[in-house]
């Protein structure tokens, strides 16, 4: 029996079992108990069919919150992709040269709780004329405004947050793809007279590519998973209107504050189809897939 | 223009954006600690700003946090035990598996490993309520135990590990072997001792997020006492009372400890955070 395990033919096994078992217990078996509670409803305790997926359908508050995830998503796509990338590459460039410090400042937001990031912009953002963001608009003479009562500006609210949390881990994960592109190449590309920008557009864009479509994956992921930074931001998962209500807010009220646990599965399940879907489209269109058929 | 006049207003251009970027990234924690020297009171009523009135400023808060009636530093070492018990758990279990893939071919391993990437990619939300109904049923809630366990073989560790192990010889455990070491002494006394830096890494990523830990054990935790930071944190923040006084000083005190780890030991901190990133 001592032979059987210790023979370098069942070693592997015995290796990879820990994570075996986590995989059936806690990925599986849930996945495959929330397919079954989502055509159950669980407070009458009774199977009612497709009725979970088809009250999706038609329930615009499960819509709203499938938009503002969307936007939300799009939003942090659009600014935590860019704008790290040309820091990342000025960080790069030869025209500076002390860089670490900036690199640990740009890294301090990673490191602070949702739960304390959340509360300290809620404040920043409060309705008083004496809340920092109001006090920066009387600089301009606007008058105070009601940061997280209307749909805009609390949008623009939570994708600062976004931004302060995320911008200086992203342009690390830039500054990681930059530094191995080969330095001859920009020399050469520099002896041929091409400009800066150029050779931003030219080299560091195409080359950082691998960097740029993980940095997109883990954006689709938590852009559209995204439930905490919303829920501080509005003190709870009730916002007026439901302006930052998401997908997994509105999976978190079904199921753990209305208890309605089969409906909160089906929308678990969306969720998990959606972000599937996306990345699927997000690999495909970035060429992924081709490049590893190479 | 005069080329190295040029090259002078670039770099001072650069400077100065980054400069600029830096300060605002580090508004929103000065904001915080002046904050933690107002009376809370003050932060309900005008919100954060950058206001330094000395007159209003004192350290009622700090008197409040180390003597006051409260239940901080319980919540505190709660968060630091789980901490702890989250670390060595998932390093031990996770190169553990990590070593498995790295180091043998076997059947299905292909299968499995692809598993692991999968796994990478689902969010925790999508099983979070069932799982929640599975340790409700296993008689589980209200402990650590459940907080911990479905992530000890956690798969971004495992494929950190994995990806750095790939990168040590198979002959060093051939050689192993011919001493006559088995399978798990090679990789208790010859392996771990050289994955060192990745467990600095991945202690640094995993203890990052236990101690900012929140959803998970908000469903899980149900007694007061056995609160983490975050969810006690949370739990003041409510209009009654003068909780906000405990809830910004205990904030600042919450992001201490992890920012003296970052001072220290800041190049695992930013190797744990870029593991994830694969060079094409």
């Amino acid at each position: 029996m001592k032979k059987f395990f210790y023979s370098k033919k069942i070693a592997p096994y015995v290796f990879i079992c820990p994570f075996v078992i986590t995989v059936l217990l806690f990925w599986l078996v849930p996945i495959c108990n929330g397919v079954l509670l989502s055509f159950q409803d669980v407070l009458k305790n009774k199977w009612v069919g497709f009725d979970n997926y088809s009250r999706l359908l038609t329930d615009k508050v499960f819509r709203r919150a499938l938009w503002n995830s969307f936007k939300y998503m799009t939003g942090t796509l659009v600014l935590l992709i860019p704008f790290p990338l040309l820091f990342a590459t000025m960080l790069n460039s030869r025209w500076i040269k002390k860089t670490e410090f900036f690199k640990s400042v740009y890294f301090i937001p990673a490191l602070t709780s949702v739960v304390v990031a959340g509360t300290i912009f809620r404040l920043m953002f409060g309705e008083s004329a004496t809340s920092l963001f109001n006090q920066v608009l009387a600089v301009f003479g606007v008058s105070p405004v009601k940061w997280l009562k209307g749909a805009g500006t609390s949008f623009f609210a939570l994708l600062l947050l976004a931004c302060w949390r995320w911008t200086g881990v992203n342009i690390l994960y830039f500054l990681a793809g930059l530094q191995s592109i080969p330095t001859d190449l920009y020399e050469a590309a520099s002896i041929d007279g091409a400009s800066g920008w150029q050779q931003f557009v030219k080299i560091s864009v195409p080359l950082v590519k691998p960097t740029t479509v993980y940095v997109l994956t883990i954006s689709v992921y938590a852009g559209l998973s995204m439930f905490l930074e919303s829920n501080m931001l509005f003190k709870g998962n009730n916002s007026p209107n439901n302006i930052g209500l998401t997908i997994v807010g509105y999976l978190y009220r079904q199921g753990v504050e209305k208890r309605a646990l089969g409906y909160a599965c089906a929308v678990g399940l969306i969720l998990l189809l959606v972000v599937m879907a996306v990345n699927l489209i997000q690999l495909k269109v970035t060429g992924t897939f081709e490049e590893g058929r190479d | 223009m005069n080329r190295s006049i040029k090259n002078r207003v670039v770099t001072g251009s650069f400077y100065f954006i980054f400069t600029l970027l830096a300060v605002g990234i580090f508004l929103p924690i000065w904001v915080l600690f002046i904050a933690s020297f107002k009376p809370g009171g003050d932060l309900l009523q005008y919100g954060l700003n950058l206001d330094l009135n000395c007159a209003r400023m004192n350290l009622d808060n700090y008197i409040l946090l180390f003597s006051g009636q409260h239940e901080y530093w319980k919540w505190f070492f709660n968060s630091i035990s789980l901490t702890v018990i989250t670390v060595l758990g998932t390093l031990i279990i996770s190169s553990f598996v990590g070593y498995g893939f790295a180091a043998y071919d076997f059947k299905g391993k292909k299968f499995l490993f692809i598993l692991v990437l999968l796994i990478l990619s689902i969010p925790l939300e999508v099983v979070m309520l069932p799982l929640y109904k599975q340790i409700s049923s296993w008689k589980m809630m209200d402990s650590y135990t459940a907080i911990v366990l479905p992530f000890l073989a956690h798969a971004s560790t495992i494929f950190f590990f994995r990806q750095y192990l790939l990168s040590i010889p198979r002959s060093l455990m051939e050689a192993g072997r011919i001493d006559g070491a088995t399978e798990y002494g090679i990789f208790y006394r010859l392996i771990v001792p050289l994955m060192k830096p990745a467990f600095s890494a991945m202690a640094i990523l995993n203890g990052m997020n236990a101690w900012n830990n929140y959803l998970w054990p908000l469903l899980v935790i149900r007694s007061s006492e056995k609160y983490t930071l975050t969810l006690g944190l949370n739990t003041l923040i409510n209009p009654y009372g003068d909780n906000y006084s405990l809830l910004i000083v205990g904030s600042v005190f919450s992001v201490i400890p992890i920012f003296l780890l970052f001072v220290a030991f800041q190049k695992y901190f930013i190797e744990g955070m870029m593991a994830g990133a694969v060079k094409g």
